[in-house]
């Protein structure tokens, strides 16, 4: 498997793969030289087509740790904005012999797009496609968990709020499922996606109900940037039902903990007490983020072909 | 690695149990009498086998002289130069002791000094880690073949081989049982061990 296109590629071999090496990778974030010369003389170009702040920054600080050259793409103030194709821009990064390629694109599928199109011929790793997944976040996030609470399986993690345009919570399901855990994801009913009862998770409208079960609470973010119908009637209302406050966490378990993938609607999906209470894991998962990161980039680049997917070539090849 | 897929004829025992105790027990004195003592001393072992043997040598040289030796693990894997002739690897565990390396008299040690290549990205990796006062290298077989300017300080065996022969070291820790024993390898220069 030479790209990162879905956390649902990964089997439970290989997602422990990179938490285990990630795991490794994080010390180096403790020595006096935070470097590796693993990818030296590899290029990775990160080609962001929408904002980004945490991940374009965490990849871009572990493929620099890794010593490979990086190459920042933001569609704005590039030709992008004059109308050119991403295939263009594609072609364009393979004639600069681009290694790897991150790509955060406003539509589901570029990345699969960019990676079977036989434009580019280096790696393809998602960053974050429309609404459709966003696998290195899902991995942080199962790396985080797993700092705190060991091994995942059987654990109980709750996912909350704007199900349906939230890339975070389908690489998570997928990737929890695979991990063992019980997911459960917690909306309104508007902001569920057609088809959940097809996911490997289970679902539910009342956020009550089910935090009192829960080792992780992972709150979503209200894309406000997609939000162009009425999907609830005024924020004060989610904020109520679905928002989680100091009361709601006092009912979690003890040893649980608090997640958001960032960036935070403080007031909205999670009270400004809750966010930087030490029962919430917030901010260690950006750092978190590097390591994992500087895995998947080590793995899918490091050697003569990658350590991802390996189980399934086997079974190819036999 | 496994050692049971060999050929009964083809192997040679090269060190028993007791060999491979006598052989550590030596060079324990050995870098006790080079170092005047343990102080400062700090032993670090390269994955896999290079880091049980670096307990032990650390127990014996406690035993000797009553004070705690500092003993670590050092993984070099991000620092081969051979990375990009395999496919990616998974990583060991690499575990400082609490002293650190600075200013210290680090021991590395391995169960095969082989081509030197290991050795090699063990040096740059501990440069990544702090500034020793010295380094020096303590390995249980010296096999030859050495393909860099490197030599190792304390041995417990020099083992003269073909580069067809494979050299497998089994330890207690990981393997059931200590021995050395020399193989015809099929596939020659297939050892991994540096």
């Amino acid at each position: 498997m030479k790209h990162l296109l879905s956390a649902a590629d990964l089997t439970r071999d290989d997602a422990l793969l990179v938490l285990d090496t990630a795991q490794q990778l994080a010390q180096v974030a403790d020595r006096p030289v935070k470097k590796l010369p693993t990818l030296r003389g590899r290029t990775v170009v990160n080609l962001f087509f929408e904002d980004s702040t945490r991940t374009r920054i965490s990849f871009e600080a572990a493929a620099k740790r890794l010593s490979a050259d990086v190459i920042n793409f933001s569609a704005k103030g590039s030709s992008v904005s004059k109308g050119e194709t991403l295939k263009d821009t594609a072609l364009t990064l393979q004639a600069m012999g681009a290694d790897a390629v991150v790509i955060r694109h406003g539509a589901s599928g570029a990345p699969h797009t960019l990676a079977h199109s036989g434009w580019i011929e280096g790696s393809v790793v998602n960053a974050g496609d429309g609404t459709h997944e966003h696998p290195t976040q899902a991995l942080l996030d199962a790396f985080t968990m797993r700092r705190h609470l060991g091994e995942l399986h059987g654990r109980r993690v709750t996912i909350v709020g704007d199900v349906l345009h939230s890339r975070v919570a389908r690489s998570n399901v997928l990737l929890l499922a695979t991990l063992g855990a019980h997911v459960t994801v917690v909306a309104p009913p508007t902001l569920l996606p057609v088809g959940v009862e097809e996911w490997p998770c289970a679902f539910a409208y009342d956020l009550d109900e089910a935090l009192p079960g829960s080792d992780v609470v992972m709150m979503l973010r209200v894309q406000r940037e997609r939000m162009n119908a009425a999907f609830f009637p005024s924020a004060r209302e989610y904020s109520r039902r679905y928002g989680l406050d100091r009361q709601r966490m006092d009912r979690l378990p003890e040893a649980s903990i608090v997640m958001h993938p960032g960036p935070m609607n403080r007031g909205l999906e999670i009270s400004a007490e809750v966010a930087d209470h030490p029962r919430s894991v917030i901010v260690e998962q950006v750092t978190n983020g590097v390591s994992v990161r500087m895995a998947v980039l080590y793995l899918l680049l490091g050697g003569s072909e990658s350590a991802l997917g390996v189980t399934e070539l086997a079974e190819v090849v036999a | 690695m496994p050692t049971a897929a060999f050929d009964e004829g083809r192997v040679r025992t090269v060190l028993d149990a007791d060999d491979v105790q006598r052989a550590l027990t030596r060079i324990a004195h050995e870098i006790l009498e080079r170092n005047k003592g343990a102080t400062g001393v700090v032993l670090l072992g390269i994955p896999t086998r290079g880091v049980p043997l670096a307990r032990r040598l650390a127990e014996r040289m406690a035993a000797v002289e009553g004070t705690a030796v500092p003993v670590g693990s050092l993984d070099v894997t991000m620092y081969r130069d051979d990375l990009r002739l395999k496919p990616a690897r998974g990583l060991e565990h690499t575990e400082l002791p609490e002293s650190g390396v600075d200013g210290a008299v680090v021991v590395l040690v391995d169960d095969v000094l082989f081509s030197g290549r290991t050795i090699r990205a063990a040096l740059d990796a501990l440069g990544d880690l702090g500034r020793p006062t010295a380094v020096q290298l303590a390995v249980l077989v010296d096999r030859g073949h050495r393909e860099l300017p490197i030599r190792a300080d304390f041995v417990g065996k020099n083992l003269p081989t073909s580069t067809s022969e494979t050299v497998r070291v089994t330890l207690e820790e990981l393997d059931g049982h200590d021995g050395v024993v020399l193989a015809e390898s099929d596939s020659a220069g297939e050892d991994e061990r540096a």
